[in-house]
C-alpha cells in the first residue's frame, strides 16, 4: 500500500509541476478596478541602499494608497529573474532596470510606454532620458543618476606636491609622481566585461571618440592613454582583472593614489575616517574637450502586465519616484545626482561632495544612446581591444581592428 | 481450499497455484511499472526534456524577445555556423583541451601520489585526509575569490611568498598575462580536483589484498616496481572511473574560470564553456549559446560512451 501510495504521489507531484508552468494566465482586469497592492522587482539589495529606497517607496505607496509587495534580487540576477517572470506572465507591475537594458527590454515589447498615461520626462537631462526612451517613446524614467569620475587621496597628492590633473599630459605625469614602491599612481578597471568597457567611456568620449566608429585615431588615442599609464609603472596591469569593488578597495588600501570611480563607492570610503580623498572631473586630452563621461543609474518601468488598472496606477508611482522631492531625497541619501536640470544647483551647493560628479552629469552620455539594442556589440569589442592592448597583445591602434575580427 | 473431501489435495492444488502465481506474477508487474514510471516520468522531464529543449533552441533565434514575445523563429543551423565560424571558437576548443587535459593530468598524478601515500598508516593521517576534503567542501564562488587574491600580482600572497624565497625576482603575471592566466586557472583547478581524485583511487587501493603485496615483495617487487605491476593493474577499473568523470566535470568547468579571469587576459581562457555562458546570459542569444552547448555535450557523450565500455569491460573481468 505504502509502495502504490509513493507512485502515485510522485505522479500527482509531476502532473502538478507540469500544471503549475501555465497558470496564472487569463482573467482579464477592469479597468476601472480598484488598485490596493503594487508589485515590485529591483536589485538594491545591499545595504544602505536596499532601505533607503524601500523609505523612497513607502512614501510614494502612501500618497498613492497603496500597499507594495517588493522583491529584491542581487544585480547578477535581475535579468534572469525578469526573462523568467516574463514567459511565465507575471511581470510585477513596477519594475527596475538598468538603464542600458532599458531599450532592450522594450524592444522586446514587455514594456508599456509611459506617454500613454501622460508621464512624460520634461526638463530631464537629455542623456538619462536618450537611454530610456526607443523610436521617441519613453519607457522608463531614472530619478537619480551617477557617472565616474577621478577620485584621489588627497594626502599623496600633497605629499608629492600635486594638484589633481586636468589634462591628460597632466594625468600620465601624475600618475608617475605618485607611483611609489608602496603604491602606484591610479587605478582603474579594464576587466573582461561590461564594466571594462564603462571605465573606458570618460576618455574615449572626452577625446570625440564614438562607439560608431571604434576605428578611430581618437578612439586609439584614448587606449593609448591607459596602455601607457600601465606600461609606465604608473597602473598595476591588474587592472585587466579588477573590478571597480577591486579598485576602491586598492584605494582604501593605501595602494593607489588615484582612482576612476563612482559616488556609490562613498559610504564604503567613508568607513575609512583616516582616509583623506576628494573628487576631480575627468582630465581632457587637449584644452578645449568638453569631459563627457557615460551615465550610470537605474529606471523605473511599468511593464505590460495585462491589467490596465493597475498599469495605470503603477505609472503614477514611477512618477511620484521621479518628483522634485523624492529625486533631491534619493540624491542626498544615495549619492547620486538628480535628473531634472532643475534641481542641480541647488543640489550641488547642499553635497559638495557631489560637485564634480553633478558637473560631469549635466553633459554625460547613456550608452545606448546612439548605437540603441546594438550596443552590447560594440561594448564587446571595446573591452576586447582593451584587454589586447594592456596585454602587449596588440597595439592602441591596432586593438580595435583586431577586437573586430574576432 | 476448505472442501477437503474426496479429491487429492493436489488436484485441486495445482490449477489453483498456477491462478495465484499468474496473480501474484501480474501484481509484480504492476509494482514493477510503479517503480519504474515515476522515474521514467522524471527522467524524462528532469533530463530528456532539456535535452531536446536545447537541441531545438540551438535551432531557433531565441533571444531577450522571445520570453516576451514566445516567437522564436527556425533558423536550422545558422546558430552553429555563426558559433563555429567566430574565430573564438576555435581558440575556444583549443583552450578546452588544454584545460581539461592539464587538470586531469595534473589532478589524478597528484591524487595517486596523496592516495598511495594515505595507505600507510601514521598519526594524523585519517584527519589530514579528511582535511584534504576541504577544497570539495568550499562553494565554488568562495573558493575563486580566494585564489584571485592569492593570484594577485604585486600583493598576493602566492608572488609574495615566491619572492621572499627568492625563487623569483619579479612577480609573475598570474592572472594578466595571457600566456600565464590558462597554466593559473588549470592550477587552481587541479587543486579544486584533488579530494575526487583521491577519494576514489584511496577507495580502490583498500581493494587489492595485501598478500599481493608480500608475495611480490618476495620476488623483488618493492616500490616503484610493486606500484606499477601491481597496485597499476589491479586499479585499472577505478582509475577508468575517476579518469573518464574527471574529464566530463572538467569539460563543463565554469565558475572557475568566470571568478578568476572572466575568460580574460584578452580571451587567453575562453572555453566552450564560458563562451556558451557569454552567448547565452550576457549577449542573450540564447540559441547560439544552446548551439555551443550542444557541441561540449556531444564531446561529453563521447567520453561517456567510453566510460559505459570500460565499464562494461571492467565487469566481464
Amino acid at each position: 500500500m505504502e509502495r502504490r501510495l509513493l507512485g502515485a504521489t510522485a505522479l500527482a507531484s509531476v502532473a502538478l509541476a507540469l500544471a503549475g508552468c501555465g497558470a496564472d494566465r487569463g482573467v482579464a482586469q477592469d479597468p476601472n478596478a480598484r488598485v490596493t497592492t503594487l508589485s515590485i522587482l529591483d536589485y538594491y539589495n545591499n545595504q544602505p541602499d536596499k532601505t533607503l529606497v524601500q523609505a523612497g517607496l513607502d512614501t510614494c505607496a502612501t500618497k498613492l494608497g497603496v500597499t507594495l509587495s517588493r522583491e529584491v534580487v542581487p544585480g547578477a540576477d535581475l535579468i534572469s529573474k525578469i526573462l523568467q517572470r516574463a514567459s511565465s506572465d507575471t511581470l510585477p507591475d513596477v519594475m527596475m532596470v538598468d538603464n542600458p537594458e532599458v531599450k532592450q527590454i522594450a524592444a522586446a515589447g514587455a514594456l508599456a510606454p509611459l506617454g500613454d498615461y501622460g508621464v512624460t520626462a520634461d526638463g530631464f537631462a537629455p542623456g538619462i532620458v536618450d537611454a530610456t526612451s526607443l523610436d521617441g517613446k519613453l519607457y522608463g524614467l531614472a530619478p537619480v543618476v551617477n557617472t565616474i569620475a577621478l577620485m584621489y587621496n588627497t594626502e599623496m597628492l600633497a605629499e608629492a606636491g600635486i594638484a589633481p590633473p586636468t589634462t591628460w599630459a597632466e594625468l600620465r605625469d601624475a600618475a608617475k609622481k605618485l607611483t611609489t614602491p608602496d603604491h602606484y599612481g591610479i587605478a582603474f578597471s579594464a576587466n573582461a566585461t561590461y564594466e571594462g568597457s564603462w571605465q573606458f567611456l570618460p576618455a574615449m568620449w572626452t577625446n570625440g571618440g564614438d562607439e560608431t566608429d571604434l576605428k578611430s585615431p581618437q578612439v586609439a588615442e584614448a587606449l593609448q592613454l591607459w596602455t601607457d599609464l600601465v606600461n609606465q609603472g604608473s597602473a598595476s596591469r591588474s587592472v585587466l582583472n579588477w573590478t571597480q569593488g577591486d579598485v576602491k578597495d586598492q584605494f582604501v588600501a593605501g595602494k593607489a593614489a588615484m582612482m576612476l570611480n563612482g559616488p556609490w563607492q562613498f559610504p564604503a570610503l567613508d568607513k575609512f575616517p583616516d582616509l583623506k580623498w576628494s573628487v576631480a572631473t575627468f582630465p581632457v586630452n587637449r584644452p578645449g574637450q568638453t569631459v563627457t563621461t557615460p551615465l550610470g543609474g537605474e529606471a523605473w518601468t511599468v511593464p505590460i502586465t495585462g491589467k490596465p488598472a493597475s498599469q495605470r496606477v503603477a505609472a503614477q508611482f514611477v512618477a511620484c519616484l521621479n518628483s522634485p522631492e523624492q529625486q533631491m531625497e534619493f540624491a542626498r541619501t544615495r549619492f547620486a545626482v538628480p535628473t531634472r536640470t532643475d534641481l542641480l544647483p541647488q543640489f550641488a551647493a547642499e553635497v559638495p561632495s557631489m560637485a564634480a560628479f553633478t558637473k560631469q552629469v549635466a553633459t554625460a552620455r547613456a550608452r545606448t544612446g546612439k548605437l540603441s539594442t546594438s550596443w552590447p556589440k560594440a561594448a564587446t569589442a571595446m573591452y576586447t581591444a582593451i584587454q589586447l592592448a594592456l596585454t602587449d597583445q596588440s597595439t592602441p591602434a591596432e586593438a580595435f581592428r583586431q577586437a573586430d575580427e574576432s | 481450499m476448505t472442501q477437503t473431501s474426496t479429491v487429492a489435495p493436489t488436484e485441486i492444488l495445482v490449477p489453483d497455484v498456477t491462478t495465484s502465481v499468474d496473480s501474484t506474477r501480474r501484481r509484480e508487474r504492476l509494482a514493477q511499472l510503479m517503480f519504474i514510471v515515476p522515474a521514467a516520468l522524471v527522467l524524462l522531464a528532469l533530463f530528456g526534456y532539456p535535452i531536446v529543449k536545447n537541441v531545438v533552441m540551438s535551432l531557433q533565434a531565441y533571444d531577450l524577445r522571445t520570453f516576451f514575445t514566445g516567437e522564436a523563429p527556425f533558423v536550422g543551423l545558422a546558430n552553429y555556423v555563426e558559433v563555429m565560424s567566430s574565430r573564438l571558437f576555435s581558440r575556444a576548443m583549443v583552450n578546452t583541451a588544454l584545460f581539461t587535459v592539464g587538470s586531469i593530468v595534473g589532478q589524478f598524478v597528484i591524487g595517486m601520489a596523496l592516495a598511495v601515500f594515505f595507505r600507510k598508516k601514521f598519526p594524523l593521517s585519517g584527519t589530514l585526509r579528511a582535511l584534504l576534503l576541504l577544497p570539495w567542501l568550499l562553494p565554488m564562488i568562495a573558493s575563486s575569490a580566494a585564489w584571485r587574491a592569492i593570484l594577485e600580482q604585486d600583493s598576493g600572497i602566492l608572488n609574495k611568498t615566491l619572492r621572499g624565497m627568492g625563487l623569483i625576482d619579479s612577480p609573475i603575471p598570474w592572472l594578466t598575462s595571457p600566456s600565464v592566466a590558462l597554466v593559473a586557472v588549470i592550477m587552481v583547478n587541479i587543486w579544486i580536483g584533488i579530494p575526487f581524485n583521491v577519494t576514489l583511487l584511496y577507495s580502490g587501493l583498500q581493494d587489492i589484498p595485501e598478500e599481493l603485496y608480500e608475495a611480490g615483495a618476495l620476488d623483488g617487487a618493492t616500490g616503484w616496481k610493486a606500484f606499477w605491476h601491481i597496485t597499476l593493474p589491479n586499479l585499472r577499473a577505478v582509475v577508468s572511473v575517476v579518469l573518464v568523470l574527471g574529464v566530463v566535470y572538467t569539460l563543463k568547468v565554469l565558475d572557475i574560470i568566470l571568478g578568476l579571469t572572466h575568460g580574460g587576459p584578452a580571451n587567453a581562457t575562453q572555453t566552450l564553456a564560458t563562451q556558451s555562458y557569454e552567448r547565452s546570459f550576457v549577449d542573450f542569444e540564447f540559441g547560439q549559446g544552446a548551439a555551443l552547448s550542444n557541441v561540449l555535450i556531444v564531446i561529453s557523450l563521447v567520453f561517456a560512451l567510453v566510460y559505459l565500455r570500460v565499464n562494461r569491460r571492467a565487469i566481464e573481468d
